[in-house]
Formats: C-alpha cells, sequence, structure tokens
C-alpha cells in the first residue's frame, strides 16, 4: 500500500526537487562553458591576455577634472582612483542636497497654503515625468553653456561668480587652528549628546522640567569660547572667489560639467524623494497627531517625537532605494563630459581594449558603491525600526 | 457667519477662499508672497523666451527626422501601415470591451492633430490620405466594436483578440524587418521616435516573462534556484543601466561565436531586458506577497499541480494588484531608452543631437529639448492612462 501511494521514486518530493536543481545547475554550467569557451576563443583570435597587469604599465586617459594631482602619464589605476573621487563627490554631495529639498518639497506638497501645494505638485511632476539623461543635457547645454564667457561673466552679490567656466562661490577655508577646534568640537559634542541623553532620560522618569537641551548647549558655548580664547582664531576662514588675470582664485569653484550634473541628479531625485516623504507623513494616522496635540504639544514638538519618528519607518526603505538611484545615476555624468568611473572606464577601454577585466572592475566599483549605501542605510533603518515583543 | 454684503456672495466666497487657502497665518502670507514671485519671474522668463528668443523653425524642418529618422522615403508607407494596424487592434479591443466614451474623443482629437501635422513632415497629400484613414478605422472600431460584442459569443471574443494582437505582433515585425517579398531594411535607418517605441516595447515584453519567472524563483522553495535568481536580481540591480548597456554591448560580441553578429540594436535591447527584468522580478516578487496561503492551499486541495496553481490562482491576482508598480516599471524603462544615445543608437535623443549638430540650427538647444520631452511625456502618459483604464476594468480598488 505504501508503495503504491508513493509511486515511483522520481516522483517523490524530494528526489524532483533535487533533480530539478541539478537541471538548473547542469543548464547554467553549459551555458556558462559555451559562453566561456567563445570567450576564450575570441580573446584569442583578437591576441588579447587575461590579466590586471595593464592597470599599472600603461598611461590613463586625459581628465578635464580631479581632485588630486593627475596627468595622462599616470597609470589607469590611478585614472581609475581619480574617478572614483569624482563620482563620490558628486553622489555624496547630490544625496546630501536631494535630501534637503525633496524633505522641503515633500513638506510643501501638504502645506496648507493651496499656491505652495500646487507649485510642489508641478515641480514633482515635471521633473519625474522627462527623463533625466534630458535633464542633464538640457541643464548643461541649453543652461550652462548659454551662460556669457568668462570676459564677460556675470558677477551675483556674495560673491558669486557665473560664466560659461562654472561657478564660483565664497567658501570656508580650513586655517592653523581647524585642527585644534575640529578635535575639541568633536570630544564636545560627544560628551554634550551624552548629558542630554541622560538628562532626557532623567526629564522623563522624574517628570520635571529641567531644561535637557540647556546644560549641553551650555558646555559646548563654553568650549567654544575656551578655544577662542586659546588660539585667537576662527575655526574657518572665509575665502572669497577673487577673479586674477582670467583666473578665479580662493572660494569653492564648480566646473559648468560638474555643476550640470550635480543640478540635475539633485533636482530629479528630490522629485522622488518628496513623494516618499510625503507618502510617509501621510501614512502616520491622524489620531496620532491629535492624541499629541490633546496631551499639550506645540506643533512643532507632534511633528518631531509623534509624527516624524513613525513616518520616518516609512521613508526609510525607498529613500535607501532613491539614494541608490542617484549613485547609479551618475554614470549618466558622460553625457556632460564630466569624468566619472563610467567615463574613465570607457576611454580606458578604448586606449587598451582590456574589455573583460575592465567590464569586471566596473562591475566591482558600483557593486561596492551600492552595497555600501545599502549597509549604512540598513543599519540606521534597524535603529528606527519599531521593535515588538 | 453670516456674509456682509448679499449682493456680492461670490465676490466675498472668493476672498474666503483666498484668506483660507494663501494667507491664514503670517507665514502662509509670506509664502504665498514668494510663491507668486517665483511663479512671476519663471512664468515671465519662459513667456518671453517662447515668443521673442526660440525660433521653433528648427522643429518644422527636421520634423520627419524626429519620427522616423532616416528611414528610406520610399518606404514610410510601412510606418503608417503599422500605425494603421496598431491604431485599428487598439481601437477594436478599446471598442470591445468598452473602456470609456472619451476614447472616441480622444481619437477624434488625435487625428485632427495628425491632419494638422501632417502637411509639415512631408507636405504631401499622400499622409493626409494615411491620417485620414488611420482615424476613420480607429473610430470605425470603436464604435462597432459594441455591436461585436453584442453578437459574438464572448468566448470567442476571449479567444479571438489575443490572437488578433498576436498576429498584429508578426504583421509589425514582417513590415519593419522585410522578408517574405519585402525589401529588409537594416537597423541603421531605425531612428528616432521609431526606435525608441521599438526598443521600449520589445524589451517590455521581452522583459515581461523573464521577470515573473525570476520572482518566481526568487521565492522557490528549491535553495539552488533560490539563490541564482537573488544573486542575479542583485547584481543587476547594484549596477547602473548605461553600465549593464556598456557590458552586453562589450560582452555579447565576445561570448558569442565568432560566426554571430548582433548589431547594436539588438545588444541594446538585450542590455535593456536583463535590466527591465530584474527590477520588474521585486516588483511581482511584492504582489506574490500579498496573495495569502490559503489560496494556494485551497487549489492544492482541489486537486491542481502546481503549475495550474500559479497560472489560474496566484499569478492572475499577484499580477493584478502590481499593475500600478508594473506600468510604472515599464514608463521608466521607456524613459530610460534615452540612454542608448550614450552608447550611439540614434534614437529620439540621439536624432535631436544629430539635428542640433546641422550648423543652421546651432544652439537650439531648448527648443529642441522642450520638443522631444513633450513626445517622452505624451507617451509616458498614455501608458500611465491605459494602466489606470486596466485597473479599473480589473476591479482592482
Amino acid at each position: 500500500m505504501a508503495k503504491l501511494r508513493q509511486g515511483p521514486r522520481w516522483r517523490q518530493p524530494r528526489v524532483r526537487d533535487g533533480m530539478l536543481q541539478a537541471l538548473v545547475l547542469l543548464l547554467i554550467g553549459l551555458v556558462i562553458v559555451y559562453f566561456g569557451a567563445n570567450l576564450i576563443q575570441n580573446l584569442q583570435r583578437l591576441r588579447l591576455p587575461f590579466g590586471f597587469d595593464f592597470l599599472f604599465t600603461k598611461s590613463g586617459p586625459s581628465i578635464g577634472e580631479t581632485l588630486i594631482e593627475y596627468s595622462p602619464t599616470d597609470n589607469i589605476a590611478l585614472a581609475f582612483g581619480v574617478a572614483l573621487l569624482n563620482t563620490l563627490r558628486v553622489v555624496v554631495l547630490g544625496i546630501f542636497l536631494a535630501t534637503i529639498i525633496g524633505i522641503g518639497v515633500g513638506i510643501a506638497r501638504l502645506s496648507d497654503n493651496w499656491l505652495v501645494r500646487k507649485l510642489a505638485t508641478v515641480y514633482v511632476e515635471t521633473l519625474r515625468n522627462f527623463p533625466l539623461l534630458l535633464q542633464l543635457l538640457f541643464w548643461y547645454l541649453a543652461v550652462f553653456l548659454k551662460l556669457p564667457t568668462f570676459e564677460n561673466r556675470i558677477q551675483l552679490p556674495g560673491p558669486i561668480i557665473l560664466s560659461k567656466n562654472g561657478v564660483a562661490f565664497p567658501w570656508l577655508r580650513a586655517n592653523a587652528s581647524t585642527s585644534t577646534w575640529l578635535i575639541a568640537l568633536g570630544i564636545g559634542s560627544v560628551l554634550a549628546f551624552l548629558l542630554w541623553r541622560y538628562l532626557t532620560r532623567l526629564q522623563i522618569e522624574q517628570g520635571r522640567i529641567i531644561f535637557a537641551w540647556l546644560w549641553p548647549l551650555l558646555l559646548l558655548m563654553g568650549l567654544a569660547g575656551g578655544i577662542a580664547l586659546f588660539t585667537q582664531h576662527l575655526p574657518f576662514d572665509l575665502s572669497q572667489p577673487q577673479v586674477d588675470k582670467l583666473v578665479v582664485t580662493g572660494g569653492l569653484q564648480f566646473t559648468s560639467e560638474f555643476s550640470a550634473l550635480l543640478l540635475g541628479l539633485t533636482l530629479y531625485t528630490a522629485a522622488f524623494i518628496a513623494e516618499i516623504v510625503r507618502a510617509g507623513i501621510r501614512s502616520v494616522s491622524i489620531g496620532q497627531s491629535e492624541a499629541a496635540r490633546a496631551l499639550g504639544l506645540k506643533p512643532t514638538l507632534v511633528m518631531r517625537f509623534v509624527v516624524f519618528p513613525q513616518a520616518l519607518r516609512v521613508i526609510v526603505p525607498p529613500l535607501t532605494s532613491q539614494y541608490l538611484n542617484l549613485a547609479k545615476n551618475s554614470s549618466l555624468a558622460v553625457a556632460v563630459g564630466y569624468p566619472d568611473i563610467y567615463y574613465v572606464a570607457s576611454a580606458s577601454l578604448e586606449d587598451t581594449g582590456r574589455s573583460v577585466e575592465i567590464v569586471l572592475l566596473l562591475m566591482a566599483i558600483y557593486l561596492t558603491m551600492s552595497l555600501l549605501i545599502s549597509i549604512l542605510m540598513n543599519l540606521y533603518n534597524r535603529s528606527i525600526q519599531l521593535v515588538e515583543r | 457667519m453670516p456674509p456682509k454684503s448679499p449682493i456680492t456672495p461670490s465676490a466675498s466666497s472668493i476672498l474666503i477662499w483666498l484668506r483660507r487657502n494663501l494667507f491664514s497665518t503670517w507665514y502662509n502670507c509670506l509664502l504665498t508672497v514668494i510663491s507668486l514671485w517665483i511663479i512671476y519671474l519663471g512664468g515671465q522668463g519662459l513667456f518671453l523666451w517662447m515668443f521673442s528668443q526660440a525660433q521653433w523653425t528648427v522643429l518644422q524642418a527636421n520634423l520627419r527626422l524626429f519620427f522616423v529618422g532616416r528611414f528610406p522615403l520610399d518606404q514610410i508607407w510601412r510606418v503608417w501601415l503599422i500605425v494603421l494596424l496598431v491604431s485599428a487592434v487598439t481601437s477594436l479591443t478599446a471598442g470591445v470591451i468598452q473602456w470609456n466614451r472619451t476614447v472616441p474623443i480622444s481619437v477624434g482629437i488625435l487625428t485632427a492633430i495628425g491632419l494638422s501635422v501632417a502637411p509639415l513632415v512631408g507636405g504631401q497629400r499622400p499622409e493626409l490620405i494615411w491620417v485620414a484613414a488611420i482615424g476613420s478605422v480607429a473610430l470605425f472600431n470603436l464604435l462597432g466594436g459594441p455591436w461585436l460584442k453584442a453578437h459574438l459569443s464572448p468566448r470567442l471574443i476571449s479567444r479571438g483578440l489575443p490572437s488578433v494582437w498576436f498576429l498584429t505582433v508578426f504583421m509589425i515585425l514582417w513590415l519593419l524587418m522585410g522578408g517574405l517579398g519585402l525589401s529588409a531594411i537594416g537597423t541603421n535607418v531605425w531612428q528616432g521616435l521609431l526606435l525608441t517605441v521599438l526598443t521600449a516595447v520589445v524589451s517590455i515584453a521581452l522583459s515581461f516573462p523573464i521577470g515573473v519567472l525570476l520572482a518566481l524563483g526568487r521565492r522557490s522553495s528549491l535553495p539552488v534556484i533560490r539563490t541564482l535568481c537573488i544573486l542575479y536580481i542583485e547584481v543587476i540591480r547594484g549596477l547602473p543601466l548605461i553600465g549593464v548597456l556598456f557590458i552586453a554591448g562589450v560582452m555579447l560580441p565576445l561570448v558569442l561565436p565568432s560566426q554571430v553578429q548582433l548589431d547594436a540594436v539588438l545588444r541594446a535591447i538585450c542590455g535593456l531586458t536583463l535590466f527591465s527584468a530584474a527590477y520588474l522580478a521585486e516588483n511581482v516578487r511584492g504582489g506574490l506577497q500579498s496573495i495569502p496561503q490559503g489560496q494556494m492551499e485551497a487549489a492544492k486541495a482541489l486537486g491542481l499541480n502546481p503549475v495550474l496553481v500559479l497560472s489560474l490562482v496566484v499569478l492572475p491576482q499577484a499580477l493584478r494588484s502590481v499593475i500600478p508598480t508594473i506600468v510604472g516599471q515599464f514608463i521608466g524603462l521607456f524613459k530610460d531608452t534615452s540612454l542608448l544615445s550614450i552608447i550611439g543608437l540614434v534614437e529620439l535623443t540621439g536624432i535631436s543631437r544629430s539635428v542640433l549638430s546641422q550648423p543652421r540650427f546651432i544652439g537650439r538647444h531648448g527648443e529642441v529639448y522642450l520638443f522631444i520631452g513633450l513626445l517622452y511625456w505624451l507617451f509616458c502618459y498614455l501608458m500611465s492612462l491605459g494602466s489606470r483604464r486596466l485597473e479599473r476594468q480589473l476591479g482592482v480598488k
């Protein structure tokens, strides 16, 4: 009887599953072997050896914009390093700015001011529905390259200098006492934070108002005053852009390529972040803020302690994908001629023809970057998630 | 609060509206003023540019390039025939399942636009005839659809419509690729909007089944299949599209035997499909997760085998619930076809580059990008409109 119910051996679930998986593995193995054999054959036909030694022996492509010293006579490995820094610069700044603008526009979409609400809607709907590449080309070719030449530059108050070559504006510059300031303030902030946490807990436990924010603030202010007396300097000097023989010195200078890329990426991603923020705030039930107000909390406190922490749980996972999208979309830099990873990879491919190695390198860099962003955001996500028993 | 003057209730209601929506608190007043200032600056700039600085002749002179690129002029009837086929089958489908009364109106509007634009494309009579033919066939099908529905059995309709669509796809492929009496047209002349729509549609059609399979594999109980699917999805999602296109362009010729030559369009379609499938898999996975376990258990209890459980019970419900995200993905894919211009294909964005390099039109970026941006927008909007209709049709709340 038992044998009849089980049927033939190959129809038993465990055997069947095992066979199916073995079959899939075999198929994939065959495909890999077939592709691999073709690859080896094709590489031999093209007389290309495999190996990463070309990174250190051949000279890299010329790169228009570098953060560290680089010349085309340096090797390809250094070129990739320069390109990685360029990409990271756009990604980090872009994530920072897009988050700020996105939160602003997302809150504006929930404003009780009709005009503000409509303006934010127009912003989101316009930017989301045009291809990013088109927007980048628009900012670069139709906006930044239409600016006057450097000889006829526009000088805005600030001073901000605008021309075809890019944008320059005042920025902070480190001086002799910067390191002292940073170290002292770093330690001070940690102390102040611990103190604030301790006092907040005390306040919650004892139910008395003891101004938990006041003492850490006083501590920091005292510390700052002490360092100022000691070093006789502010932590940073203000460096203003100055025109000296048709060259801008000082301040912070962005080229047109970088500005167009940063502006395009930021505004595009911010439109998506705005929708995420709006959905997050909307997801907190109205009863929560009503209850908080009934307890006598002021509107700003309702937002800070009741609505926003709960909204954050809805916001952070999709926000992570937007950050990942921004990092990946930064590869469109090639369309506006900003030398990022993709640009250097395709230029090196043209120089050396070492396609397999460069493809592997490109994959490794982007996967590492994506992985890092998701790990960081997931750590943050875990710290804000609802803990349930 | 009683109105102060019963004679002008409208004026006072406007004032109340203004007060409530624009000037309720001091910071709302400030925000209103700032918004008005932004609108004034933006509107004034746009208005001045559109009517005094912009030169729209660049569009008029290159309209055909934008739409079909350098498709041979004596073969252009094939493109028109494809448009006719697609609009005939679409309107027939719409008519049979009785979408909405607004559809005939929009067909009328589109035909009117076509009739007024056609002279600009070539300035010849045959194009006017084509547009008129397309409009009348579409209208006829829309109005005749309900009659068909009344006189044919529902079974025949549910079998017939998909086969009509299937036949249409083959007709289109035949018209484009040639063969069977038609001369072949190389992919190097597929350009402009034609290439954009073609690559998008083919990639969408190919990535959909792959995406569904990957999603099923990712939720499979077999560890080997699950691991492989997760690996594929996560690796592709960690790469930028331009990187995937780069890999497809560089690696495909290397891993295929040297006799097989894939042209640039096919390689691009491969890249787009591989990329889109990974994202689609995650969307479908969301839908699969929303199906309660009881559904599968009930289907199994009825004696259905796993394939039937999936195809009759799980997938229809799962796919129905993720229509919006899937269409969102397709819209994204349509916009992403613009990246093909970076790897050297002359689709809509690529053709704009060659238009802008004509000496007559150097520096007319604003006009051209506005125009092709609107074309992208139109297609994306139509897709999301269609998805909303489909959702209503399938009764998704």
